[in-house]
């Protein structure tokens, strides 16, 4: 197991630095400089020449690489181009409404998938199964900004259930905030619950059809205690996979669902930055998704490697 | 074999408006006619105008055509690159060429297709070229992936094996009998990245990140209209309706075709 684990520790910290590195080098091809668009067009040559080794841009691409993946580490994302904040402080609080939203959107997808799932194994073939299959199948191909803007429409403008965007903020109270993410993150749930509820389904049928089922089974156990004691952990392990990259796909589909509801997240903050030219910011921002990304893929290896000792020598 | 049918049907409908908006559309969708604008569904313009007076019939055919085309070059980048790295990796089980390209695609797999694209943006401008090489990019490993693991199971078939003793080298082998047997996979898988094809571009325009005016874009008559949801929904619903049908009728083909190629895969798919 220590073994696994230094050999994962490895590839994920290679997996790190070559992805910061990617991130750094494709948007330091960017043409222009910096300095220069701070400062407008009038402004001196000595004075943009003082802000740019302010900003760090004299130094060779290394150099630069070096500092800033320096600085990621220590918590120093850079200074702002646009605002002169520190870019952390402005990530902070974007995240604080993103992270939320993803995990509010995790949650409610599993809470909907685990029952579907095992409801329509449980009963596969019937008017059950038929209707979860039907349904996921629907919620698998609506595009989930469309889905929110209808929830907007009924629950928003017709029947006034919540508000149609915008955030309270937490100080206005953790329900009044919750409140306020309820839509967004059911928008988000409902393509990601869809695909988890179909592989939950899969998943347990194959396991279900296995032989130490059947010797369950002709020890006596019900149909249900079968599935219950001996199918579902077994049919776990997909679908960890899923959810595990769930988490990502919610975090970079919560920019999307942002902008539906005018939550200032990181969504907002990412397409500020685009057209204010804010490039440091939006480094930052993909890097942190990015190795969101990574980052929640080996916890999920690693989740694995305990719940199934068999996997430790793959790879 | 419904869901074939029913899928096919639902693909070909919006594949051949597509092609027809080439020939015709009901009005032109760049010209304005504010005369004519936020109109309700009448005989005269089917699913109603937009907020500058547009026919929004002949924008969604047009839009057709960049939804597409976007998700169809994307699928053909993937499985371009993605095919080939896929076949070689297998070629080479256990080598560092298998090893740098299963890296190589774990790496590409961490950045989701929204977020190269809101890099490319960031660095080229939004455009819906950017958005096909954003998307394309995230379907390399998709398909190298398929690609490896198809191949893998059929490197140890004895017709593979016959081939070897008869001097065929691992480039041979892969183009002559393992990219045949592995086609179906890679048709199945691709009708599937298409339909995801269409959402991501759906997404991206809707953001900003993908075709920018005047080409008409499902994604962007979504944003346009979200502003006057409350007194124009049939402005949202349409567009939206077209994405859920054409990416439904792309899944429920690639759910057929799986079922037509595979029926063993027919009791547990998911």
């Amino acid at each position: 197991m220590l073994h696994y684990l230094l050999k994962r520790l490895l590839s994920l910290a290679v997996s790190l630095v070559v992805a910061s590195l990617v991130i750094f080098l494709a948007l330091e091809v960017v043409p222009g400089d910096p300095a220069a668009y701070m400062l407008g067009i009038n402004a001196q040559e000595d004075t943009l020449a003082a802000l740019r080794e302010e900003l760090g841009l004299n130094g060779s691409v290394l150099e630069r690489y070096l500092s800033w993946a320096g600085g990621l580490l220590q918590g120093d994302f850079g200074t702002s181009y646009t605002y002169r904040t520190p870019v952390a402080e402005m990530i902070g609080e974007r995240l604080w409404i993103s992270l939320p939203l993803a995990l509010y959107a995790l949650t409610l997808s599993t809470l909907i998938a685990f029952p579907a799932g095992i409801w329509a194994a449980s009963k596969r073939g019937s008017p059950v199964d038929v209707t979860v299959m039907g349904v996921t199948q629907l919620g698998v191909a609506i595009p989930n900004f469309w889905f929110a803007m209808l929830m907007v429409l009924v629950f928003a403008i017709n029947l006034r259930w919540f508000s149609a965007g915008g955030f309270v903020g937490w100080d206005a109270g953790f329900l009044l905030a919750m409140k306020s993410l309820t839509l967004p993150a059911i928008a988000l749930a409902l393509p990601q619950a869809s695909i988890l509820a179909r592989v939950m389904r899969s998943s347990l049928l194959d396991t279900l059809s296995e032989d130490f089922i059947r010797t369950a089974r002709a020890k006596g156990l019900s149909k249900r205690q079968a599935l219950w004691r001996h199918a579902l952990r077994n049919a776990l392990i997909p679908v960890l996979t899923i959810i595990g990259l769930q988490f990502s796909f919610l975090l970079a589909g919560a920019i999307i669902i942002e902008n539906v509801f005018f939550l200032p997240g990181l969504g907002r903050l990412v397409f500020q930055s685009i057209s204010a030219r804010d490039l440091i910011v939006v480094e930052s921002v993909v890097m942190l998704l990015v190795f969101a990304v990574i980052v929640v893929n080996f916890l999920v290896d690693l989740a694995y490697a305990i719940v199934d000792p068999r996997l430790r020598g793959r790879r | 074999m419904r869901n074939l049918w029913l899928g096919g049907v639902l693909t070909a409908i919006f594949a051949g408006m597509a092609v027809l908006s080439f020939l015709w559309t009901p009005y032109d969708p760049t010209v304005l006619d504010i005369a004519n604008k936020i109109k309700t569904p009448t005989l005269a313009h089917p699913l109603g105008t937009d907020h500058f007076g547009r026919d929004i019939l002949s924008m969604i055919m047009v839009g057709a055509r960049t939804s597409i085309a976007v998700a169809l070059v994307a699928v053909g980048i993937g499985m371009g690159l993605g095919v080939p790295l896929g076949l070689t990796a297998a070629a080479r089980k256990g080598g560092l060429l298998d090893e740098l390209i299963m890296r190589g695609n774990d790496l590409v797999f961490a950045f989701p297709s929204l977020l190269i694209a809101i890099m490319i943006t960031a660095v080229f401008g939004a455009s819906a070229v950017n958005a096909i090489i954003a998307i394309g990019i995230f379907n390399i490993p998709v398909f190298a992936r398929l690609t490896r693991s198809g191949a893998l199971s059929l490197w140890t078939r004895d017709y593979v094996m016959a081939a070897r003793v008869a001097g065929k080298g691992a480039t041979r082998i892969s183009i002559e009998h393992i990219l045949p047997n592995v086609t179906n996979l890679l048709i199945v898988q691709g009708t599937i990245q298409f339909s995801l094809g269409i959402l991501a571009e759906a997404g991206l325009s809707y953001v900003g990140l993908g075709a920018q005016p005047p080409t008409a874009s499902w994604g962007r008559m979504l944003a346009d209209s979200q502003t006057m949801i409350s007194f124009a929904p049939h402005m949202a619903l349409f567009p939206g309706l077209a994405i859920l049908l054409t990416v439904l009728g792309l899944n429920l083909m690639g759910d057929g075709l799986r079922d037509l190629f595979d029926p063993k895969l027919r009791r547990a798919r998911s």
